[in-house]
């Protein structure tokens, strides 16, 4: 077969990266195929695509996808104040941010709170583990309370979940996915790139080193046992027609501002993911009953983002020269006259 | 009565914060500066909204000294409180306007007192409750136009301009001065030797500039598009002023479109990630804080200057360390936002020491850091920022943006996508960067603030640590020499001083002192660091040479030393002034002449 290519006219291998240096099985390794293929499919323009994170097993992985694009893998904890300010100068780029469990809840959860606060236009995603993998297994605060370390230590504290959190300062779009659940992260990856605003995607991301035995409600099993999808998602692109045959009544159909659609298939309870206190509560039902919720939980594809609540120019700022910039001649005069 | 004072005097206001004395004083400031006469006002406040004792002092010279001064002439007494320690700052033979309802027991007899009931005045003939508060220090600006003898169109000027936005409080304002003007006339003789003449050639050409004014103005002709802060005094005014000018040059009134992104953050981190974030990705950026917001931001500073990403950041410096006196100047973070960061970094740091560097500097700012990849830092301080500093008019601009070496498509095409991020191909240590955005697929990198090599690879390799902290040190050599040059004045004095900044100011006052008395003393003003070659150079031509500065460890003393070789470094000696109120000439005269009396 020769190679196919996507409508910017690049193969698949176009967005592949510098080869992985985290542990073989690692969830995030999985998620940079699945981040691989989403782009793809999506024909994001590489050239387009900053790829910004933090510090972390998470925030290396985006070395390991799009290599022609530029990334930048900041300080601990401070990827959103990076994206903010490299979007800022330039509106034009698409900001995707990889940040961890440490990097999000711990050290960066002010940082996290205010970018949704200001719902800056990027991809928001946690490679959650529940642990700090490089500095060998301490607990992070996404931690559930009651899980065991991998030497037996208890986790005695009430875990911190991004999305409730994303949720209660009204983020515009909060998903949760598992990194082995690639039909439900592709979609989900392709829906939070397209969405306008800040778009938390929480992936559950095993790390198979330190935390992928018995007593973690991180490992691949538990995982696998506890998931519960609150309906099937699928996401169909602007450039594609939407033919979706299906009984009335079983689908959603969530429009995107730049006229993408995010297909949502009821699988139990119907949920409204336009509905911020419903999604709350779905949170917080499957904690009470065990479960890891996983799917779109809430999107608002109205929200003013960050850059058009402050009337930035869709031309990048960082292209204006002198003649936008300055003062004029005369205006700097009369400007200086009323010193006086 | 004495022979009179003309246009020689320093004016202390002590009121209470809140009150609405700043325009008071503001108002007599400018009509003074209006008679031709000029004018150094210093507001010394309170980290306070309302209720703490402040001070203004406003100092009249004929020579247009700008220093503080450390003698009261004229204090008005306004503030209960602390009426009774004021009054010890008053030169014999001075004069004290105060409230008549303060108790004047035992108090000094070698100075004049002209009581005057402000509260009763005010209650009496201004009938708005709200206005009333305000408006009773507007009293004391009449009693003092009275006493010095400031024509009424002065007067009239000074309220006029206070209030160019607001013409409509021009008249009620007008009204509570004529209060106190008439006061005077009616019930005081003149009892002392103080007045003011108008004068010619002194101010023609001259304006009233805040130091954050005048940055904020250099950093919007300097073509800045994205500012992050935090609010915090005395560096709050640097952005509040960029928005305002902002709204007034960078808004498409059609569109309502802004050509420029000034973001609140949420901390200190945020603001300087943010400002990196847009340099990063092409923008001229920056941030500005003073204290506490300098001490967080050292970890994103190294990552900058690490990964060398362009960035402006200004430190209004302010008494610390810690919360330290958050309205009291200093110049004390010298030495560590030299180094800012842990590791092996070293920062380019501009000195401004007048209004019209503040602006120059601040526009240049942003052609060094993207000239030279890395963040440039501008120490001014609370003395400087704050307060409205006489200066000529500042100059248009006469050259356009240097955007440094970046790499177009074009210039990839050219190069067939052979370039390496890190890589020195010019032999000045600075190397080329693509910016995201730039559509050519061998435009993107990684930009990590770990290990990298010359390809922006990730290594930990030891060589290329190695290879690239030494093109880093290259790359700051290359700098040091494009920064702004010490300014050097020298007629053969055996005695040098080095200072940089807002003392700037005393030592120009020291030095006639000095001259005045027979010892001539020649001078370098540290403009930059790191450190230019010419400050060794001046050491060697003189005997001894004093570095004075506004803090208690002579951070530049230190700076100095280590600049120097062997043989020089014992002719470097040490001034210090730190409680925090800007230093006065007579604080580089008084230890100068000490230390001269000592034989060597």
């Amino acid at each position: 077969m020769s190679a196919t290519v996507n409508r910017v006219g690049l193969p698949r291998d176009a967005y592949k990266g510098a080869a992985t240096t985290l542990c073989a099985g690692c969830g995030h390794n999985s998620i940079t195929n699945h981040m691989i293929k989403a782009l793809y499919e999506l024909g994001v323009e590489p050239h387009l695509l900053a790829k910004m994170s933090g510090i972390g097993c998470s925030s290396k992985t985006p070395a390991y996808f799009v290599e022609t694009a530029h990334g930048f893998n900041g300080v601990h904890g401070r990827m959103p104040a990076l994206t903010t300010g490299a979007h800022l100068a330039n509106r034009q780029l698409i900001m995707l941010g990889v940040s961890g469990d440490g990097d999000t809840a711990s050290i960066g959860l002010g940082q996290f709170m205010h970018m949704i606060r200001r719902n800056v236009d990027c991809t928001y995603i946690i490679e959650d583990n529940g642990t700090y993998g490089l500095t060998k297994g301490q607990f992070s605060a996404t931690a559930d309370l009651g899980s065991v370390q991998k030497k037996g230590a208890v986790n005695t504290f009430q875990p911190i979940d991004p999305c409730a959190v994303a949720l209660a300062l009204g983020c515009s779009f909060v998903a949760r996915s598992f990194s082995g659940d690639g039909k439900q992260v592709v979609p989900l990856i392709k829906a939070a790139i397209a969405h306008r605003g800040t778009a938390i995607l929480d992936i559950i991301s095993p790390c198979v080193t330190f935390n992928d035995h018995d007593g973690s409600t991180k490992s691949y099993s538990w995982v696998k046992d506890h998931e519960e999808s609150i309906a099937d998602v699928s996401f169909i692109p602007f450039f594609e027609e939407v033919h979706v045959d299906y009984e009335p009544g079983t689908m959603r159909d969530v429009r995107l501002h730049d006229g993408s659609h995010i297909m949502l298939k009821k699988l139990g309870e119907d949920h409204d993911p336009t509905d911020r206190r419903a999604a709350i509560k779905v949170i917080e039902e499957g904690r009470a009953e065990g479960h890891l919720v996983t799917g779109l939980l809430y999107v608002d594809a109205e929200m003013s983002d960050f850059a058009t609540t402050e009337h930035i120019p869709q031309r990048p700022l960082r292209e204006l020269g002198e003649d936008e910039l300055r003062l004029t001649p005369d205006q700097f005069s009369q400007f200086m006259s009323e010193f006086a | 009565m004495t022979e009179p004072i003309v246009n020689d005097l320093t004016i202390q206001a002590a009121t209470v914060n809140g009150s609405g004395s700043q325009t008071a004083n503001l108002v007599l400031t400018r009509a003074i500066f209006h008679m031709g006469i000029p004018v150094a006002p210093k507001n010394v406040f309170p980290s306070n909204i309302e209720g703490l004792p402040t001070w203004y002092q406003l100092r009249i010279t004929p020579e247009g000294h700008m220093a503080r001064s450390d003698k009261v002439d004229i204090l008005i007494a306004f503030n209960v409180a602390t009426w009774r320690e004021d009054l010890k700052s008053v030169r014999p033979g001075g004069v004290v306007i105060h409230e008549e309802a303060f108790s004047t027991a035992d108090v000094r007899t070698d100075v004049t007192y002209y009581p005057v009931p402000f509260s009763k005045l005010a209650k009496s003939k201004i009938q708005n409750d709200t206005l009333r508060k305000q408006l009773a220090n507007m009293i004391y600006v009449g009693v003092v136009a009275g006493l010095l003898g400031i024509p009424w169109g002065a007067v009239e000027h000074g309220v006029k301009r206070q209030f160019l936005a607001k013409p409509k409080a021009v008249p009620v304002n007008l009204d509570a001065i004529k209060l106190g003007y008439d006061y005077w006339q009616d019930n005081f003789s003149k009892q002392d030797p103080y007045r003011l003449e108008p004068m010619t050639g002194a101010v023609e050409g001259k304006v009233l500039v805040e130091g954050n004014q005048a940055a904020a103005l250099g950093a919007l002709m300097g073509g800045v598009t994205v500012v992050a802060w935090y609010p915090i005094t005395p560096s709050s005014s640097l952005c509040e002023y960029l928005i305002a000018y902002s709204d007034r040059f960078r808004l498409d009134e059609k569109t309502s479109e802004k050509n420029i992104s000034v973001v609140q953050a949420e901390d200190e981190l945020a603001a300087v990630g943010m400002a990196i974030g847009a340099g990063w990705a092409g923008a001229r950026a920056m941030t500005s804080t003073s204290g506490p917001g300098i001490s967080l931001m050292a970890e994103f500073s190294g990552l900058a200057y690490y990964a060398e990403v362009p960035v402006v950041i200004f430190d209004i410096q302010r008494i610390g360390p810690s919360t330290g006196l958050p309205t009291r100047t200093s110049q004390a973070d010298i030495g560590f936002v030299y180094t800012l960061s842990h590791g092996d970094t070293k920062h380019l740091v501009l000195l401004p020491g007048t209004v019209e560097e503040c602006y120059e500097f601040a526009r240049d700012a942003f052609d060094h850091a993207d000239r030279f990849q890395t963040p440039v830092f501008i120490l001014s301080d609370l003395d400087l920022g704050m307060n409205l500093w006489m200066t000529p008019e500042f100059k248009y601009p006469d050259k356009k943006f240097d955007r440094g070496k970046v790499l177009s498509k074009q210039d990839l095409e050219k190069l067939a996508g052979e370039w390496g991020r890190y890589r020195d191909v010019d032999g000045d240590g600075v190397t080329y960067r693509t910016l995201p955005g730039t559509d050519h697929p061998a435009a993107g990198y990684f930009t990590r603030g770990s290990g990298h090599d010359e390809q922006a690879r990730y290594t930990e390799g030891a060589d290329a640590y190695a290879r690239n902290m030494d093109r880093l040190a290259h790359k700051l050599e290359t700098a040091r020499h494009a920064l702004p040059a010490p300014v050097v004045e020298e007629s053969g004095s055996p005695i040098g001083l080095i200072a940089f900044g807002s003392t700037h100011s005393a030592v120009i006052e020291a030095r006639e002192m000095l001259a005045a008395a027979g010892k001539k003393v020649d001078y370098l003003r540290v403009r930059a660091l790191p450190l230019a070659d010419e400050v060794a150079r001046f050491v060697a031509r003189h005997e001894r040479v004093y570095v004075i500065e506004q803090n208690r460890d002579g951070q530049l003393y230190d700076l100095v030393r280590l600049a120097l070789p062997a043989e020089l470094v014992e002719r470097v000696r040490s001034i210090r002034h730190y409680n925090g109120q800007p230093i006065p000439a007579i604080a580089i005269t008084g230890p100068l002449m000490d230390r001269e009396a000592v034989p060597a």
